[in-house]
């Protein structure tokens, strides 16, 4: 594939038998003889570029794609879906004319490789799928899972993750509104980091990827196409690390320029005001290949390209390079020959680079040329739409029944005063729980001036409107334990506690955004826990109501033969009518009542203190109850609006005892609680539907009346004030040890 | 400006003009993507080529964050900003001091008055010789100062600094991030931009 040999399409029907590298390209035997079938020939060199690219699993969910089909065929019937799965990121309509798109998505791979510029073009990548919608992204959220703590490789790893997502979103311009950070030795050498961005648009400026109108022109437009990342996160993404003789497979990773991104962002937005645009979709994965027969494929027509047109920032790529090439900052738009100069004129004024490519054609092929020869002619659906789809075996470990049996209320637990205070500052100070100031100090929380909540508290809240204080609420939320020991359970308890932590800034929960973080789906196990956390959230989300509107799937996170913890990220998007009269998670307000909403049982499995405490997974995850959801998140946005709250936190990892904890350090105010019950199953069990809520003072009654109408089972802990946390009977902490212990571990592991 | 009370005019890097307003907002951000030092092209802007002169006839300017680099890298102000003192990005709620109400973006305030706003920046450690920091000293140019622990390690403490004349005020922190608050930690950075519209009515 040197820029010297062409490959042309007539060589390919001269030369049948030649042989081509489809394997080291990443394509089975199998899938190499479809190409020919579809084709009627052997590919040309670029031809088996874009088929590698478009096929790998990567970009066409080969082995996810039949299951995926639930969250269509079980959706909840909505109203407020604008556009859905297939497209760019899904569309949702939040009242008053506006509408939001957002979507999270994997950059694992590259992240581990390269943690700066994987984590930072990660940011990228999902800003310009926000952007393809026809939105103006408006903030981010990073969902992060590492190796252990305290691993040497998580000391690389870590810091330079936050320093490229740092160094990416705040250039940009977009606030870090929230995420998640989360340790596990199953994600030594596979860390997690997914990235969701949210954008707003009009209805009216909805856009779609389609190439449509024959005659109309192709344009390029942003960086120049180098050399980065060629068969990058297609192929990159689509082989577990490991083993030998995968050198080949480790090709360098995409390098950022956020203030491209920028003047790209700025400029859509111009191109899109000025109705210049006919259809878009953005250049991520598989760059041009991908584009160029999505758009096609998209519009239902053909597309004709000259490659030599494509600007390179290296002259010695060939056309398959440049199909392959995974160069940042690129968008590829569809215009009216009519529009075309004021197209160019609007790229110029943001120092954008623009060139027409080629143009949409009724042939219904997408045809391209290099050097005067044609080198790839195909029909665009065979790559986008038609590409291999597997039914994978999945079988149920035969581990399974033995963790499960292993059930953690064997373990031994703290038992007076003394020996729970000492358990409740171990859970605080462990990296899970401990305060994540020195990640989130490093992102913009505040740019664009309308971020409302951020980190710490339970959800991201941002203003929409200024005029009318309409809001957006996010929360993204995982737990790998939980879906080790029923990945069907754990992935509701997820879709849960995102949709928990939304209602408790007061918003609605509308609607889901997924990234399925899970190993090889070759091994029947790993596509056993997959199966049943897609069955798990498209039921999940049909019981609560709110549409799976877009999502990710990223397989094989294992190094050899170790799969992660099945890990599916659900993000949850609410709409908050009044932004004013936001939840935080905490409030300094001395004199208010503490209620713990919800019933606890004792449900110790996959439990930060079973995993802290004795380092223990088994047993079963916390029962989940959707309607229970649903009635609390009903209740606290009800009270929400009702301005019977001063602050509502969600009980998750660590329970009341560490949600206590966060109150206290959050809104630097003591408290003093009574436990009614056992103590240690109050403190550390991790019953779902929970939540701790700040009663405004003289509010007591109506709030007491709501929980009774929601029918949420409320219990008076207490109340705020003093200098400690103070539960009666058994122990008490200042407000300022609690603090320092949450502070301290992070920097002590990070510098 | 806009909930001070002022009409706020969009200026364009590459327009040399400055259409006639009254005052001027350098704001924060990434000019150029500030892959060189921070400011450092900014500061060759073509509207710069009508600010720098007006600045120095006297238009009330104010280089906020990013802006403030650039007021240094044209050298509108003395000194320069330089990479935390932790080297890394920095988003903290903090208390300043206004140090001098004498300028055209401090008057609403009285001396010694302490604010909240937000820092964020990572290259946001004032730094200048000797001789200037005891000069800014004595002739009251220090604009204001971190009251609490030194967030990035700039020196004496500096969160912005003015020039002589006190037309031209940078500072590091985010005035513009605490007009209310709903979307920041107070409401107390209003005062910068009732300043300057009270300096540009009297004026």
């Amino acid at each position: 594939m040197s820029a010297t040999r062409q490959d042309t399409v007539a060589d390919a029907a001269a030369t049948p038998d030649r042989p081509q590298p489809y394997a080291e390209l990443g394509l089975t035997g199998e899938e190499y003889d479809r190409v020919i079938g579809l084709l009627g020939r052997r590919p040309t060199d670029a031809e088996l570029a874009i088929y590698s690219v478009m096929w790998s699993e990567h970009c066409s969910y080969k082995s996810s794609r039949r299951h995926l089909r639930q969250f269509a065929e079980k959706a909840p019937r909505t109203d407020v879906l604008l556009a859905g799965m297939g497209q760019n990121a899904g569309v949702v309509d939040i009242g008053q004319g506006f509408a939001v798109t957002f979507k999270i998505e994997s950059h694992n791979h590259p992240s581990y490789v390269e943690p700066f510029q994987g984590a930072a073009t990660g940011v990228g990548g999902i800003v310009r799928d926000i952007l393809a919608m026809g939105a103006r992204p408006v903030a981010v959220l990073d969902a992060l899972r590492f190796g252990a703590a305290d691993a040497p490789d998580t000391g690389r790893v870590l810091p330079g993750v936050v320093a490229g997502i740092s160094f990416y979103g705040n250039c940009l311009g977009l606030p870090n509104i929230g995420g998640e950070l989360a340790f596990d030795p199953c994600y030594a050498g596979n860390p997690l980091v997914n990235a969701l961005c949210v954008g707003v648009l009009r209805h009216a400026d909805l856009k779609l990827a389609a190439a449509t109108g024959p005659g109309n022109k192709v344009v390029l437009f942003g960086s120049r196409t180098g050399p980065d990342g060629i068969g990058g996160a297609s192929v990159l993404a689509s082989a577990s690390f490991g083993g030998s003789g995968e050198g080949a497979k480790r090709p360098s990773v995409q390098v950022g320029d956020p203030f491209m991104e920028k003047l790209l962002v700025e400029c859509c937005l111009e191109l899109y005001a000025a109705g210049l645009v006919v259809g878009i979709q953005d250049l991520g994965a598989a760059g041009v290949a991908c584009a160029t027969t999505e758009l096609a494929a998209g519009g239902g027509t053909g597309m004709r390209v000259s490659l030599d047109a494509v600007p390179l920032r290296d002259a010695s790529l060939g056309p398959a390079e440049i199909l392959m090439s995974e160069s940042q900052e690129r968008m590829m738009a569809v215009v009216e020959p009519g529009g075309l100069r004021r197209f160019m004129q609007i790229c110029a004024k943001w120092d954008v680079q623009a060139t027409v490519i080629g143009e949409v054609t009724g042939t219904g092929r997408l045809e391209m040329s290099w050097h005067g020869a044609r080198v790839v002619d195909i029909p665009p659906a065979s790559a986008a739409d038609d590409g291999p789809v597997y039914d994978r075996p999945a079988s149920r470990p035969p581990g399974q029944d033995r963790l499960a049996a292993d059930d953690p209320a064997a373990l031994p637990r703290p038992g007076g005063g003394a020996e729970l205070r000492a358990a409740l500052l171990q859970l605080v100070s462990s990296a899970d729980a401990a305060d994540k100031t020195w990640v989130t100090e490093q992102y913009d929380s505040y740019v664009r001036g309308d971020t409302v909540l951020a980190s710490p508290h339970d959800a991201g809240l941002l203003r929409i409107d200024e005029a009318t204080n309409l809001g957006v609420a996010l929360a993204t939320d995982g737990n790998g334990r939980f879906c080790q020991l029923d990945p069907y359970a754990g992935t509701q308890l997820a879709l849960a506690e995102a949709y928990r932590n939304v209602a408790a800034t007061g918003a609605r929960p509308l609607a889901v955004t997924n990234c399925l973080n899970f190993g090889s789906p070759e091994d029947p196990a790993v596509m056993w826990q997959f199966t049943e956390a897609v069955r798990g959230l498209a039921d999940g989300c049909l019981a609560l109501g709110t549409p799976v509107t877009g999502g990710n799937v990223s397989f094989y996170n294992q190094t050899g033969g170790s799969p992660i913890y099945p890990t599916p990220v659900v993000g949850v998007l609410g709409v908050h009518a009044d932004v004013r009269s936001r939840l935080p998670s905490a409030s300094g307000v001395a004199g208010a009542s503490l209620l713990l909403l919800g019933t606890t049982r004792l449900e110790l499995g996959g439990s930060l203190w079973a995993h802290i405490a004795h380092g223990h997974l088994g047993g079963r995850p916390p029962a989940v109850d959707l309607a229970a959801e649903q009635a609390l998140a009903g209740l606290l946005a009800a009270a929400a609006a009702g301005r019977l709250l001063l602050a509502a936190h969600d009980l998750s990892d660590g329970g009341l005892a560490v949600a206590l904890a966060e109150y206290c350090a959050v809104g630097q105010v003591g408290c003093r609680v009574e436990l009614p019950g056992d103590p240690f199953t109050l403190l550390f069990s991790e019953s779902a539907a929970r939540a701790l809520v700040a009663v405004r003072p003289a509010s007591e009654g109506a709030f007491a009346a709501a929980c009774a109408a929601a029918g949420v089972p409320a219990t008076v802990l207490g109340s705020t004030g003093g200098t400690a946390l103070r539960v009666s009977g058994l122990f008490e902490i200042e407000v300022a040890e609690l603090t320092a212990a949450r502070l301290a571990t992070l920097p002590a592991l990070f510098g | 400006m806009r909930r001070a009370g002022g009409t706020a005019v969009p200026l364009w890097h590459g327009d040399a003009s400055l259409h006639g307003v009254d005052a001027v907002v350098l704001p924060g951000g990434f000019s150029y993507g500030d892959y060189l030092r921070c400011g450092a092209i900014a500061r060759f802007a073509p509207v710069m080529t009508e600010l720098i002169p007006a600045a120095r006839a006297g238009l009330p300017v104010l280089g906020i964050c990013n802006g403030f680099q650039i007021l240094c890298e044209a050298h509108l102000l003395p000194g320069a900003l330089t990479r935390n003192e932790g080297r890394r990005f920095l988003n903290r709620v903090v208390q300043i001091s206004i140090e001098t109400v004498d300028t055209a973006w401090t008057s609403e305030y009285s001396a010694g008055q302490q604010i909240t706003v937000v820092l964020k920046s990572g290259e946001g450690r004032y730094v200048a010789d000797q001789r200037t920091l005891a000069g800014l000293t004595a002739s009251g140019q220090v604009l204001a100062r971190y009251a609490g622990p030194n967030p990035n390690g700039s020196a004496v403490g500096i969160a912005g600094v003015r020039n002589a004349v006190g037309n031209v005020a940078g500072l590091m922190p985010h005035p513009e991030h605490a007009i209310d608050a709903l979307t920041g930690p107070s409401a107390d950075g209003l005062g910068f931009f009732a300043s300057a519209l009270h300096a540009v009515a009297a004026g």
